[in-house]
């Protein structure tokens, strides 16, 4: 039996700002029946409402939950500063959206984790619910705190407040949690830890208080499993066939504007374009794409049954899909649609193949494109492997312009590995050719050159880059302002440089890090994702408290054979493959995408016993980068990594901890 | 052609903004099928026209919205298709035709009938506080206009303040008997707020009056307020924007606990 708090909520309504993000009523939310049968699963995204209500893989585990016997599902985000003042004072704890049932009487609060600055709302709405923050304090009642996605990938940082995390893909394992749990409710409940080493055992979970952190002098030295029943490792799952996932089958409808107020359609999963910065293409390779009449289903059910006038096809990189001209063409010229509902692929690729599907599918709301070089010179882009030549960017803008769009955004990273100068202010000449190109299509454009911080993320070949300081970031940030000045049509927009820094704090931290996190929220520091909220000094002051230094935790330089926080997790890459593949960057060398060429080994595909699911047998137009460049221009490529079974090369690093 | 609806929203929905409320009636319609005209340039829209907007948190049994459609599609049937596909505490209530050429219904609306629950008074109290306001020669209050702080004078706005509720005839209420909803809009709102209510007859010119601002004026706490009517008056006569005693047929909103 639940208890619905709704009557003391409600009066808390009229004093907060966007009251509507408490009332939950989406379209495809459903009220599930609290019983003593079902383990009762609360999925929370912890950032507000309209940040997280759009989020796919927690709509996806919601559905797959609800549609258990043995299980439910409800949400909850993190409620904002002026709601959580009022719940506080009205001793109101944290609650979930449907049935507005206190979080605590939930068995498991489970949180994605999509972005390293909202662990401080982790932990602040762990304790709105009512409960310890600390995992080792939360008696046997309490609801396990479980937690999954990206940043799973290193979770050292919350290790001390969360009972388990789950690496890679949910799909399958929520409904194996369930069992076991279900199993344990049945039993009467067992001791907390008993359940925890259950859990221990089952693929992709990683229980950290069966596993002891070691340092040695101040350095991390390694974790390793406490006893001999969990393993040394604890690999990512990862579905084989997107196709017998069609989730989400009823996207969530809200009824106040979120972030990508759209129907949302996966098309598929992974990506080998293998940019060296990027933790997503890493960690969730292989690619596996959705049947194509599945995707062309799920859109049109998906608009008929929502109501939405926008599709986006999602994916790290969708007009690689490879059904996509047909998909769109679907979309477009289907009736229902009578040319009102437009077609958005959240990441296009800079060339003029997608840039043509883009004029095709943006009949309407021709607002903007955005296109992602990353880097501002050649040289730069070899060395993320994002390789795509200046003509390819100028084609592609040229080809927007005269397609009638006014407005391109650039992103671009500063702060990589070996950046000069030269490659900082070459941000700037792009911009700056891209608005001369558009002005000769039209009198006015605009050109919005965004440039962020790169920080460097675990589980990808620059994990062992020291993060650039605040201080080098700042001056390059200044540079590019003064290189711009005066430029016609180019605007510059920029990521704080002491958020960078803050990120990369928890980034790469090990459990040590935990405490830094917890003083940060207990100095009242939530929202940190949000500029009007964060604060540089609280992560300074805690820092310094717990003995670390920006120096050490997040500038350093890590070693080639130095201990990783995260080396006890994998997501299939082998180390000696990214640490190759950094070597590779740093001697400017290209990687073909692996979906059209021999494999390069990293380990994703053999590990998982899973090949890339790609309908077509031939690369894009232009070569496998799809942009006709040619890699090899900068070095050759690394052939030595065809075979897995080829015993650990001498200097290539440690294998995988526990192999 | 253009399609005039009556609608309620009533309920956990109250929170929504009136933003919130015309997105969910352009998904509604665009599920229906229905043949709504769009704006032309590159970012065209649904061509939906609504009321007063309502002030976010307070319910009402008289929104209406002009639907452009293009060709001739019946009121009622347009009703009978979007309304089961409106979020809970959205109801239809009457749908027909605006006289042709008619002005906007934000130029047309002169006045609005409102309830107004006020917790923790007694009906003497706000029979008080009803004859000070009503005596009173000005009542001005603070507002924000583009940026600068102004002061109206929300007394010429007051037409009329009754107290409804708990031991009071509703019959006292000047228009009840005119809008059939009022007696079953009040006898709902018993339910979630009891005790005696007012029964206010507010001007929307030169601008509209919140409730939350009457409440201030006369010192009382707000409780839940209710738009039941909304009125064009001219010429002699006094009507609302649609005849709900001509197009009525109920579709009921079921209110969201």
């Amino acid at each position: 039996m639940t208890s619905s708090l709704w009557p003391r909520i409600e009066p808390l309504l009229a004093q907060v700002t966007k009251p509507a993000r408490y009332i939950g009523g989406e379209l495809g939310a459903r009220e599930p029946l609290h019983e003593p049968g079902r383990v009762a699963w609360l999925l929370i995204y912890p950032d507000t409402y309209e940040i997280g209500l759009p989020n796919q893989g927690l709509q996806i585990l919601y559905e797959i939950l609800n549609e258990r016997g043995d299980a439910l599902a409800e949400r909850a985000y993190a409620p904002w500063t002026d709601m959580e003042q009022a719940m506080r004072e009205a001793c109101v704890p944290l609650f979930s959206l449907e049935t507005t049932t206190p979080a605590a009487e939930f068995d498991v609060i489970a949180f994605n984790l999509s972005a390293e600055l909202t662990y401080t709302n982790v932990l602040n709405l762990i304790d709105l619910s009512g409960l310890a923050v600390r995992s080792s304090q939360r008696g046997p009642q309490a609801p396990l705190v479980v937690a999954g996605g990206h940043c799973a990938f290193n979770p050292e940082p919350l290790s001390d407040f969360v009972d388990a995390f789950v690496l890679g893909d949910g799909e399958e394992v929520v409904g194996e949690l369930t069992e076991l749990l279900a199993a344990d409710k049945r039993a009467g409940g067992k001791d907390r830890d008993h359940v925890l080493r259950e859990m221990a055992g089952v693929a992709g979970v990683y229980v950290p208080r069966c596993y002891e952190a070691r340092y040695d002098s101040g350095r991390f030295v390694s974790v390793s499993p406490r006893s001999s029943d969990v393993p040394a490792t604890v690999e990512k799952r990862a579905i084989s066939d997107l196709g017998e996932w069609p989730y989400p089958k009823q996207q969530l409808v809200p009824l106040v504007e979120v972030v990508h107020d759209r129907l949302n359609v996966e098309v598929f999963r992974g990506c080998t374009r293998g940019c060296r910065f990027c933790q997503a293409g890493m960690i969730t390779r292989p690619v596996r794409e959705r049947p194509a009449a599945q995707v062309d289903e799920m859109v049109r059910t998906g608009l008929a049954r929502t109501g939405y006038d926008e599709v986006a096809l999602t994916s790290l990189s969708s007009a690689d899909f490879s059904g996509i001209e047909d998909t769109v063409a679907k979309v477009i010229n289907d009736p229902e649609c009578s040319g009102q509902v437009s077609v958005s692929l959240p990441s296009l690729r800079v060339d003029a193949f997608t840039v043509g599907l883009a004029a095709e599918i943006q009949k309407v709301r021709r607002t903007g494109l955005t296109f992602a070089p990353e880097g501002g010179t050649w040289r730069m882009r070899q060395v993320i492997n994002k390789l795509i030549r200046e003509e390819d960017l100028y084609t592609a803008v040229d080809s927007a312009f005269a397609q009638g769009w006014r407005r391109v955004k650039l992103y671009f990273l500063i702060g990589l590995p070996t950046e000069t100068d030269e490659d900082v202010l070459g941000i700037a000449a792009l911009a700056r050719r891209c608005a001369e190109i558009g002005q000769m299509h039209h009198r006015t454009v605009t050109v919005t050159a965004s440039v962020g911080g790169f920080v460097p993320k675990p589980q990808t070949p620059f994990q062992w880059f020291g993060q650039e300081t605040i201080e080098e970031l700042r001056r390059k940030v200044g540079m590019l302002r003064d290189a711009l000045r005066g430029a016609r049509g180019v605007s510059m927009r920029w990521h704080d440089p002491e958020a960078t820094a803050a990120e990369g704090i928890v980034s790469r931290g090990d459990r040590r890090i935990g405490a830094v996190v917890e003083r940060v929220w207990r100095a009242g520091g939530t929202f940190q994702e949000w500029s009007e909220h964060f604060d540089l000094n609280l992560w300074r002051e805690a820092l310094e408290a717990e003995g670390l230094s920006l120096e050490d935790t997040v500038y350093r330089h890590r070693e080639e054979h130095e201990a990783l926080p995260w080396d006890h997790l994998s997501a299939g890459l082998h180390r000696d493959f990214l640490w190759q593949d950094f070597r590779d960057a740093l001697e400017e060398h290209g990687l073909e995408d692996c979906r059209w060429t021999p494999c390069y080994d990293c380990g994703a595909c053999t590990g998982l016993g899973i090949e890339h699911v790609v309908a077509s047998a031939v690369a894009p137009a232009g070569g496998s980068q799809g942009t006709g460049q040619d890699v090899t221009t900068g070095g050759v490529v690394p052939a030595r990594f065809v075979r897995r079974e080829s015993v650990p090369m001498a200097g290539a690093g440690t294998r995988r901890g526990g192999s | 052609m253009i399609v005039r609806i009556r609608f309620a929203k009533l309920g956990k929905i109250r929170w929504t903004s009136h933003r919130d409320v015309a997105r969910m009636w352009e998904r509604a319609l665009r599920r229906a099928s229905l043949p709504v005209t769009y704006s032309g340039g590159f970012s065209p829209r649904p061509q939906l026209s609504f009321g007063l907007a309502l002030p976010t948190g307070c319910e009402s049994t008289a929104e209406y919205l002009d639907v452009s459609l293009a060709g001739e599609v019946e009121p009622d049937t347009v009703a009978e298709r979007v309304g089961p596909l409106l979020p809970i505490g959205i109801g239809v209530t009457a749908a027909g035709m605006p006289e042709p050429g008619s002005a906007s219904l934000q130029e047309q609306v002169t006045s609005c009938t409102w309830v107004i629950s006020a917790p923790g008074v007694t009906a003497a109290e706000l029979d008080a506080a009803v004859r000070e306001v009503m005596s009173a020669e000005s009542l001005p209050v603070e507002r924000e206009r583009k940026g600068r702080a102004v002061t109206d004078d929300l007394r010429p706005s007051l037409l009329s303040i009754h107290v409804v509720g708990e031991d009071r005839d509703y019959e006292g209420a000047p228009d009840s008997e005119r809008c059939y909803e009022d007696r079953s809009a009040l006898d709902a709102g018993d339910e979630v707020a009891p005790g005696p209510k007012l029964h206010a007859e507010l001007a929307t010119r030169p601008r509209g009056v919140r409730p939350v601002e009457l409440a201030r004026v006369m010192g009382i706490e707000l409780g839940l307020a209710r738009r039941t009517c909304q009125w064009i008056e001219g010429g002699g006569s006094k009507f609302e924007p649609l005849d709900v005693r001509v197009a009525a047929y109920a579709t009921v909103a079921e209110r969201a606990s």
